[in-house]
């Protein structure tokens, strides 16, 4: 049996064969031009720009690249992948690391992000729709007690002017709906 | 009449509402009737990504499979909810097995879609397929000298567009504007993100990149800020508050959708508008829409004395 000529996929290999299967072309294309960071608007709350971890993945930084909070502050506002010269995009990445902690349950824990989508993503598959004040208890990670009470005074101000409603909405087939959803990944795995 | 299967977004039923009322007013006004996908869900905003993309896109397939039994083009009033559309319908059309294990999923809530359907933001139907001259010729209540900025945000324009309305060089919104008769100021920052749901998930950061928008508006001196999405205007008005606490300032800048400020423009009422909805009043438009009458009458009688 002839075994030696098979190479096991780096991390590397593994998030750029992501990318290809999101229609991006891979991080090997990447020159370092740190266009992406320069018109990111959020870079100065990330612990390493773009074009950093761009170079740390290539680099096969696995375990910095998962305790970075990047990906999980990139708003997906899509200027990088609008301006990358190579046509790598880099909000793709971002939603493909963000993917890849949640699977490999290794996200940093500080961060509200992979806790609210995990609540938003939950919330769709009971009801069809989303529903704001019903992702309140993702603001205890954030903000603490304090927190709370702020998103609460903030949630007053728009019921005051009638922007929130007191019951969540459903759409009519929920059943059809979860079946569907069902025929997509199992349900039991994300409830 | 035109019509289009409209997805009004979860939103419409809750923070922007106002955006849902104005666009269907001022869509009858302009002879486009909204005929809302029946049993449409969520979109998946950007969530559903963050977690698996199948999922994500078999949000989006099942309301386009639903429009499609009618046979009309979508029409998403939310930037977000309109990029996911988007971005589906091409996967769709372009990914024979893609659309084959989304299929397999349809038939749970007996669907089918076969990818004959477009997609399209609620601007775009105005400024394309009514076009400027309609809206022109509509429009009883000029909105002269009214400084509004132009607010396109991200994924109206982006990413990845093949239907003419990319992000390089946008024109049609400050048209727009200028067709009711307001004057669209050069807004620097008109293509930049809100934060979206950062505000969430990354509040620092989310309200710094509100705050910039807000320095922008305000040194390019806007009366209000137009945009076409309810993140951005959830954003930039409801949270205009905790930036001035957090960064020291007093911005009070109304933030309006654009069709609330095209509704005013053709005579219809606030409250079918929804205005009055708002955390920050929007005095300055209010009073160029009170003024406007009495303005154009005057001009008429001047101009009846004159001949």
């Amino acid at each position: 049996m002839q075994t030696a000529t098979y190479r096991k996929p780096t991390f590397a290999d593994e998030i750029s064969n992501e990318m290809y299967a999101t229609g991006t072309r891979g991080l090997n294309c990447c020159i370092q031009c740190a266009t992406c960071s320069a018109v990111c608007p959020a870079v100065a709350f990330m612990d390493h720009t773009p074009r950093r971890l761009i170079g740390m993945i290539n680099a096969g930084m696995r375990d910095e690249v998962l305790a970075s909070n990047t990906y999980w502050t990139c708003a997906s506002c899509y200027a990088c992948s609008d301006q990358c010269p190579k046509g790598i995009k880099p909000s793709e990445l971002m939603y493909v690391l963000k993917r890849y902690s949640v699977w490999k349950n290794r996200y940093r824990s500080d961060l509200v992000g992979p806790e609210f989508s995990r609540l938003f993503v939950r919330t769709i598959m009971r009801t069809g729709k989303s529903y704001e004040p019903g992702y309140a208890p993702a603001f205890i990670f954030e903000g603490g007690v304090q927190g709370m009470f702020r998103e609460m005074q903030f949630g007053m101000k728009l019921l005051a002017k009638g922007r929130i409603p007191l019951l969540p909405s459903r759409i009519k087939r929920v059943d059809n709906f979860r079946r569907m959803l069902s025929r997509i990944v199992p349900l039991e795995g994300i409830e | 009449m035109r019509r289009y299967a409209y997805f009004p977004g979860c939103s419409a039923e809750t923070v922007s509402a106002s955006y849902h009322l104005s666009a269907v007013e001022t869509g009858a006004k302009l002879g486009v009737e909204f005929k809302e996908i029946e049993d449409w869900n969520c979109c998946g905003a950007t969530p559903y990504s963050n977690i698996d993309e199948l999922l994500a896109q078999s949000l989006c397939a099942r309301n386009l499979a639903i429009a499609e039994r009618d046979k009309l083009d979508v029409v998403a009033p939310c930037s977000a909810c309109f990029k996911n559309l988007y971005h589906t319908n091409e996967h769709l059309k372009t990914d024979a097995d893609l659309a084959e294990h989304m299929n397999f999923a349809l038939e749970a809530d007996d669907l089918h879609y076969s990818g004959s359907v477009g997609v399209h933001h609620l601007i775009h139907v105005f400024v394309r397929d009514v076009g400027l001259d309609a809206i022109r010729k509509k429009v009883t209540h000029p909105l002269k000298g009214l400084k509004v900025a132009p607010y396109y945000g991200c994924q109206l324009v982006r990413p990845d567009r093949h239907d003419g309305f990319d992000a390089a060089g946008p024109r049609y919104f400050e048209d727009l504007l200028s067709a009711i008769g307001a004057e669209p100021v050069a807004y620097p920052y008109r293509l930049r993100c809100c934060g979206a749901s950062q505000m969430i998930a990354n509040r620092r950061a989310a309200l710094t990149m509100v705050a910039d928008l807000l320095r922008t508006a305000a040194q390019v001196k806007a009366d209000v800020i137009a945009t076409t999405c309810p993140l951005c205007q959830l954003n930039l008005e409801c949270y205009q508050g905790d930036v001035n606490r957090e960064f020291g300032a007093e911005y009070r800048i109304p933030v309006l959708y654009f069709t609330q400020l095209m509704g005013l423009a053709m005579g219809i009422g606030q409250k079918k508008l929804g205005i009055g909805t708002e955390l920050i009043p929007p005095k300055a438009v209010l009073e160029c829409v009170a003024r406007k009458p009495a303005a154009a009458e005057a001009s008429k009688r001047a101009k009846a004395s004159q001949s």
